[in-house]
């Protein structure tokens, strides 16, 4: 296996260089436990982003770091200064919402000069200067209620960036836009955050967006982070089933394990660079392979991973073709596999048709207990 | 076991240290809740405890209540406050209905007309339509001989003076429950064959019930607890409302007043929970899907309700024109010839053009202290990181005037502040009182317009303006004070408006030197001077149309101003 290209945050091991900390953050509403123990740090000028499906906490996270909620225990560290207890106004920090909140009988100029307590004049330099620096040079005398949806979301982060703060929090920023102008503006966020390299936290429940946007993902899951790494560490080496699933496609197969150590698939022997977890005993595990990651081959050659199938369907996907897949040996078995046209097994993919598939042993990875 | 014991006495271990304009507003907040505490739950704790006192002071537990129970006038005036709001309700809610049904659901071009006219009741004081009635069908009125052997004073007069004084409220409440209709279900009613009458039963009617019940209870206390009515054309027919009023006005029995008053609070308190209750269960009538419903064409249903509502207006306009009419004239009905004599208020008892100043001046002051400290109070517990304690203690103390009859607050507030050994004594007699009382009289509508109104904006917007770092003041100023301005000046008029035509919650609190015009129209007509009494009430719907008028010429204004950014 590749070592990990990236050093995950947490193994930096220079508490120093860390941004901002968070340790033993707990959060309850009632009986419900909305934050369980989150530790995590933040390196200045990361983009951080908390991915996780609706009711994780991650947004009760952000709200804490925010000020605007009260963690029942834990610390927040920012630049080795406890902010725990400030107010929000102490936290020096930046923030928009989903809904923007921008203030409706404000002009744009009014909205980003908002928290400006400079002189009129510089007050005016700094708006020009954001407005050039979101891409909307010359709307200061514009009203909220007459920009797009996109723009209004450039305007609510020219407001948050207009102090300098040393961290910007964005909360789901682009889940209200429509799919094109989302991914326009994910691209021009990612560039403005890289050239003005501000620390940036960003809540989201959209994993494409935190894995193109992000330097590092936290996958949440019950008030508890699940697994922290760079995003291709997430989707190639997810730490759990939960985030194996919950980011991107998979294929789930059922491997036994025999008393040899041997891995199993249809009673196939496979290979694999990673072994059960020491201790285990052997029995029944689960094989995990994104659909990209099967090989489709377009002649038989025996080869360790290679299976015979049975080709069930072709979805058109536009780019890619996505086949369904039926294992000779064991034909209830069904992997998906997506092919692009020019892979060599391309032309091989006609339903009835049986070809055979390798399954690369170094994209596998292999976790305890049956198929769920 | 230390750390466990810390925990257990500090629950929230980690409390968020406030800025210094954030403990500004904590200390403002407190302020406000103890303001609430000293004039609304004083005053109504001092009725419980009057109750349950002699006239000497000494406690007598039910003494007051059973004694009273056992005398036959107050059994009868019980029975009667019952019967005529009863009667009451089976004239309004049926008119009131056909009403709104005309407004919401036909096309007829008159709608804003009819609106208009149907809501003027609201602008004069309940004793106006009583006038109205002894100048129509008094001793000496002109339709006298349409009554026959049956005189206008007593239940009939009653009845109909609180049909006029109770219909806006009804209206307004039937208009908005059958203004929200779902498209769709009248759709769905037509595709399935139903007729017209069927779909106004199965559809409209079960649809409108929160509204009809509602407006029911609303009508029911209104007349319960009315007195300016019956004391003008009651004659003989004595209610609770009047009996409370001599007990403690006539008797200084303040032990009785205060039973009485307990009465009184009794449907108020039962409409209240019964209205807390139904919202509970009855879930939002439009939901986001809904399609807003369009009348269609339909002569017999246009002409029919045409001819219904032009009746109610007419009616209406007779009971607020009549008084007026007579107030310009020298002796109504037999010289009706031009004249403003009546307007010398200084030839007659009751107070005079001092009366009419001062009704300005507590409107005003009603209007200005109350749209604030209504607004901020809002403001400071919805919008700012208030502690849990007063926020709470404010949240349910601004719904209890709802549930107050304002003879009852009034009654309150004389018990409380009347007492030398209260520390507030001094303000006995004054103004401030009068506005005080006003004020927390008519606290939970003015509340509930500006807090419906604050959640209506997005609570983000202040999560932002902390994070920028300025005070909330700066937040609320300049931004959410902008927005609200449509919802207070709603406030403005109503408290204005209110504070001009009550009489039920000033009537113990006045002194010679703060007479107010409706107490003085009261007294005008008790000492027989009725025409200069007419001029008087026409002097006050006059202020109220005017204030009206000025505070919706002010919203026009403002409107067109924001337009730039309220649109689009």
């Amino acid at each position: 296996m590749k070592r990990q290209e990236f050093p995950t945050p947490a193994e930096q091991g220079h508490p120093s260089a860390d941004c901002l900390r968070f340790t033993g953050i707990h959060k309850r509403f009632g009986s419900f436990k909305a934050l369980d123990g989150i530790d995590l740090s933040i390196r200045k000028g990361e983009f951080l982003c908390l991915l996780g499906p609706s009711g994780c906490g991650k947004t009760t996270l952000l709200r804490i770091l925010a000020g605007l909620e009260t963690q029942d225990a834990g610390s927040l560290h920012m630049a080795g200064r406890d902010i725990s207890r400030l107010p929000p106004a102490a936290r020096d920090y930046g923030i928009v919402f989903q809904s923007y909140a921008l203030f409706p009988n404000l002009t744009v100029a009014g909205n980003i000069a908002y928290g400006l307590r400079t002189s009129r004049q510089a007050q005016s330099r700094r708006v020009a200067e954001l407005l050039d620096l979101v891409g909307l040079p010359g709307s200061e005398s514009r009203f909220p209620s007459q920009l797009s949806g996109g723009q209004q979301q450039r305007v609510a982060l020219a407001r948050a960036l207009a102090t300098s703060p040393s961290l910007l929090l964005l909360d789901e920023p682009l889940s209200a836009l429509d799919a094109q102008v989302r991914e326009h503006l994910r691209a021009e966020l990612r560039l403005l955050q890289q050239k003005l390299g501000v620390t940036t936290i960003m809540v989201t429940h959209d994993q494409e967006e935190a894995l193109a946007l992000a330097d590092t993902i936290a996958v949440m899951r019950h008030g508890r982070i699940e697994q922290v790494g760079s995003p291709e560490q997430i989707y190639r080496q997810p730490a759990n089933r939960f985030v194996a699933e919950f980011v991107g496609h998979a294929n789930w197969l059922p491997v036994h394990c025999d008393d040899m150590g041997t891995l199993r698939l249809a009673g196939v022997p496979l290979a694999s660079s990673l072994a059960l977890p020491t201790g285990m005993a052997p029995a029944e595990a689960t094989l995990f392979c994104r659909p990209e990651d099967v090989r489709v081959e377009p002649h038989w050659q025996p080869a360790t991973n290679t299976l015979m199938a049975v080709v069930e369907r072709v979805d058109f996907l536009g780019g890619l073709r996505r086949a369904s897949l039926s294992l000779c040996a064991a034909r209830e078995i069904v992997l998906v596999a997506d092919v692009s046209p020019n892979d060599a097994g391309f032309s091989a993919l006609v339903p009835g048709q049986r070809v055979p598939v390798t399954l690369p042993a170094d994209r596998l990875r292999l976790f305890q207990g049956p198929v769920l | 076991m230390m750390a466990w014991a810390w925990q257990r006495f500090h629950p929230v271990g980690l409390n968020i240290r406030r800025s210094a304009d954030e403990q500004l507003a904590v200390a403002l907040v407190w302020l406000l809740a103890a303001l609430l505490l000293v004039f609304l739950a004083w005053p109504l704790a001092s009725i419980l405890i009057k109750a349950v006192e002699a006239r000497d002071g000494s406690f007598v537990g039910l003494d007051n209540l059973l004694a009273l129970l056992t005398e036959p006038r107050l059994l009868e005036a019980s029975w009667n406050s019952i019967r005529l709001a009863l009667m009451t309700l089976a004239l309004v809610l049926p008119m009131a209905l056909a009403f709104a049904f005309a407004l919401t659901r036909s096309r007829l071009w008159e709608r804003p007309v009819f609106r208009l006219i149907a809501l003027a009741p609201l602008l004069a004081p309940s004793l106006m339509p009583a006038i109205s009635l002894v100048y129509l069908f008094g001793n000496q009125g002109v339709l006298k001989d349409w009554l026959g052997d049956s005189s206008i004073y007593g239940p009939l007069g009653i009845v109909l003076g609180e049909v006029f004084y109770t219909f806006p409220h009804a209206l307004l409440i039937l208009a908005t429950a059958l203004s929200v209709a779902d498209a769709r279900l009248y759709e769905a009613a037509e595709v399935l064959g139903a007729s017209k009458l069927r779909r106004f039963m199965t559809v409209t009617l079960p649809n409108a019930r929160y509204g009809l019940l509602s407006a029911g209870m609303v009508v029911f206390t209104l007349v319960v607890t009315d007195f300016g009515v019956p004391k003008v054309i009651g004659g003989q027919t004595n209610v609770l409302a009047l009996e409370a009023y001599k007990q403690v006005i006539g008797q200084q029995n303040f032990g009785k007043g205060a039973v009485i008053g307990l009465l009184l609070l009794l449907p108020a308190v039962l409409s209240f929970s019964v209205e807390r209750w139904l919202a509970r269960s009855h879930g939002a009538a439009m939901s986001g899907r809904s399609v807003s419903y369009q009348p269609g064409r339909n002569h017999v249903r246009d002409v029919l309700l045409g001819v219904c509502c032009s009746g109610i207006c007419l009616f209406l306009l007779a009971m607020l024109g009549v008084a007026i009419a007579a107030a310009f004239m020298k002796l109504w009905p037999y010289d009706l010839s031009f004249t403003l004599d009546h307007f010398d208020f200084d030839q007659v008892d009751g107070g005079g053009w001092l009366a009419f100043y001062n009704s300005l001046k507590l409107a005003a002051l009603t209007t200005l202290v109350g749209t604030a400290v209504v607004f901020f109070t809002a403001y400071l517990i919805s919008k700012t990181p208030a502690p849990r304690l007063p926020a709470n203690l404010i949240r349910s103390l601004v719904l209890l005037p709802m549930a107050v009859p304002g003879l009852v607050l009034g009654l309150g507030y004389i018990f409380c502040f009347n007492d030398p050994a209260h520390p507030l004594h001094g303000l006995y007699g004054s103004m401030t009182i009068l506005v005080a009382a006003t004020v927390a009289h008519f606290y939970t509508t003015a509340h509930l317009t500006v807090a419906t109104s604050l959640r209506q904006i997005d609570a983000e917007i202040e999560a932002v303006a902390r994070s920028l770092r300025r005070p909330w003041w700066t937040a609320c100023l300049r931004v959410t004070l902008p927005i609200s301005l449509p919802a207070l000046l709603d406030v403005a008029r109503y408290l204005f408006v209110s504070s001009m035509t009550t009489v039920s919650c000033v009537i113990f609190l006045y002194t010679p030197d703060t007479v107010l015009a409706s107490v003085a129209v009261l007294n005008m007509d008790d000492a027989g001077d009725t025409a200069p009494a007419a001029a008087m009430a026409s002097l006050i719907v006059a202020s109220s149309l005017l204030a009206t008028l000025l505070i919706n010429l002010l919203g026009w204004w403002l409107n067109r101003h924001a337009q730039a950014w309220r649109t689009a």
